[in-house]
């Protein structure tokens, strides 16, 4: 069944066109990766779905709702979040704060404005358990800024995991920390995906090993246009990417 | 987090029981500069509801001190209006009126845009209060002459600086003492939680789903409101409203009040009253180069001690604490 659809999607800035007349529709259910050289517009993509650009021409409906012109947060609001590729959070709050805020926000308490974050049990677990999940109990009371920087990657994706949306975009969770890390973050956020029931999932990542280990369909980007979408084993055989992502 | 609330309960217990008793221990001079201070704890924490938890920088704020004490003295001179606690709503009316006004053409812009469309907007205003003499006073501004009913007690047979110093004091402390509960209520609320939020980083804060324009516009209003609110409690202590009050010195000063106390902590803003108060007095009567003496010292804040005397102090406390 079709969430988003993304039609006739142009995105230029300035003279430079990033996004040429994209098309794409994304199913509930699936898990999505957008692969492409530098430049391809991933990210624009990304920023045109959660609402953080506008397209220069082009529509973009969520569950047959034209959500185009809407602001991230009303988007937000509708079960679409990402996640950034430099990892977004809130330097001096705790770890656990950083959490609480995502989840005073979806549950549509921020304009409570008498009753104490701090007293709020359902507010408390809820956030407890986020950061169970994503392993970042035993650190709670830092400071968002003092974690290490996969700490802090997963902070960010757990704040966006929180609101327990109907699509979560994550733009290169993984960039900037070790081989090792790489598999044991995608593994928390696979877990992560299940624990927290969020079925469909965008995913923007140059690590062809997690692409195609756990994407069930991708969306190939070349010169802001789409060159291949299908599954990850056709994407893999297909010369033609082979050729833009490696050359060969 | 037990200890913080109980070493900020504790701090204002003590601050509150001197308080209390400054009437009766302190020179009538002195009890003069309490109670002004009194009057400025509102607008500083007004100030810093926007300044220090939201992060926006207004240096326009003298618009709204002005605002309640024209107010005040307009209604108390034009339709006798004499009970304070109605001025006092009719001052944070018309702050909730103008600051939804002028807040919602600001948030639009952040940092130094932000700082000069409010200093815009305080110069507007000031130039309005010299302008539109018939209703303001022009250069003159509005003398209060009578004194205002305190909860519906005349205190009137009182000569003016013992229903200053006696029932206008503990009246003043007591609206002091209500509004900084209600304010460290909001700071610590889902709303507080979200306003840092957006303070630290807004565009994450935004992808979360929280309005960060209309957030920042609520912020607003609820600073004005407080701002003005002490500005209708500072006009009886004045006697006298000019425009000087809408002045951008007049922000600047509610600025330096914050900063040189501190506006990473609640308290900060307060303590920077009573020192900016008493320090001012004492630099004023002793070096007619005072404002010299101010800027330095600013100077040296923002260098060493970027979280004001409450931070210098929560830092000698852990020193000692850890010797």
């Amino acid at each position: 069944m079709g969430l988003l659809e993304v039609l006739e999607v142009t995105k230029y800035y300035g003279d430079f066109k990033a996004l040429d007349n994209v098309d794409l529709k994304i199913n509930r259910d699936e898990r999505i990766s957008i692969i492409g050289p530098n430049g391809a517009g991933k990210t624009t993509l990304l920023n045109l779905i959660s609402g953080l650009l506008k397209p220069t021409r082009g529509k973009i409906i969520l569950e047959g709702k034209n959500i185009t012109n809407m602001s991230p947060s009303e988007r937000c609001k509708l079960g679409i979040v990402k996640s950034f590729q430099i990892p977004s959070y809130f330097p001096n709050l705790t770890t656990l704060d950083n959490l609480k805020v995502a989840l005073i926000s979806s549950l549509g308490k921020s304009k409570n404005f008498l009753k104490s974050y701090q007293q709020d049990e359902e507010i408390n677990n809820l956030s407890e358990r986020a950061l169970e999940v994503f392993g970042l109990y035993e650190r709670r009371n830092f400071l968002a800024k003092d974690l290490p920087h996969g700490d802090k990657k997963l902070l960010d994706v757990a704040s966006a995991f929180a609101l327990r949306p109907k699509l979560i975009l994550l733009d290169e969770p993984t960039s900037g920390v070790s081989i090792k890390e790489k598999r044991d973050l995608m593994g928390t956020i696979m877990s992560a995906l299940k624990e927290m029931e969020i079925s469909s999932l965008i995913l923007v990542e140059h690590d062809m090993d997690i692409v195609f280990n756990y994407s069930s369909r991708v969306v190939v980007l070349h010169n802001g246009k789409i060159l291949d979408d299908s599954s990850p084993e056709l994407v893999k055989a297909n010369k033609e990417v082979a050729s833009v992502m490696f050359g060969s | 987090m037990k200890k913080i609330l109980s070493g900020n309960l504790f701090f204002t217990l003590i601050l509150i029981a001197l308080l209390a008793l400054v009437p009766y221990i302190a020179p009538p001079f002195y009890v003069y500069l309490t109670l002004t201070s009194l009057a400025y704890i509102p607008v500083v924490i007004g100030f810093n509801i926007l300044f220090g938890y939201t992060g926006l920088l207004s240096f326009g704020h003298g618009l709204f001190l002005a605002l309640g004490m024209y107010t005040t003295a307009f209604l108390m001179r034009n339709y006798t209006m004499e009970n304070l606690e109605v001025l006092i709503l009719a001052s944070a009316l018309s702050a909730f009126i103008v600051g939804l006004g002028v807040g919602y053409i600001c948030v639009k812009y952040t940092r130094i845009y932000f700082a000069l469309l409010t200093l815009a907007f305080g110069m507007v205003f000031y130039t309005l209060l010299i302008k539109f003499t018939p209703i303001t006073g022009g250069d003159e501004g509005l003398r209060i002459t009578f004194k205002p009913l305190l909860l519906g007690l005349d205190f009137r047979y009182l000569p003016h600086l013992d229903f200053l110093f006696q029932p206008y004091y503990y009246y003043v402390l007591g609206i002091v003492i209500i509004l900084t509960v209600l304010a460290y209520i909001i700071v610590s609320s889902h709303f507080g939680l979200s306003l840092k939020a957006i303070k630290e980083n807004s565009e994450k804060a935004e992808a979360l789903g929280i309005n960060i324009k209309r957030f920042r516009l609520y912020s607003f209003v609820i600073s004005a409101i407080y701002t003005s609110i002490g500005g209708a409690l500072l006009a009886h202590i004045t006697s006298h409203v000019t425009p000087i009050f809408s002045y951008w010195t007049t922000s600047g000063e509610i600025v330096f009040m914050t900063l040189l106390g501190g506006f990473t902590n609640f308290f900060g803003p307060i303590i920077g009253v009573f020192v900016y108060t008493l320090l001012r007095d004492f630099i004023m009567s002793t070096i007619i180069y005072w404002r010299i003496l101010f800027g330095a010292a600013l100077l040296l804040i923002i260098i060493f001690v970027p979280g004001g005397i409450s931070e210098g102090l929560i830092r000698i406390y852990k020193h000692f604490k850890g010797a």
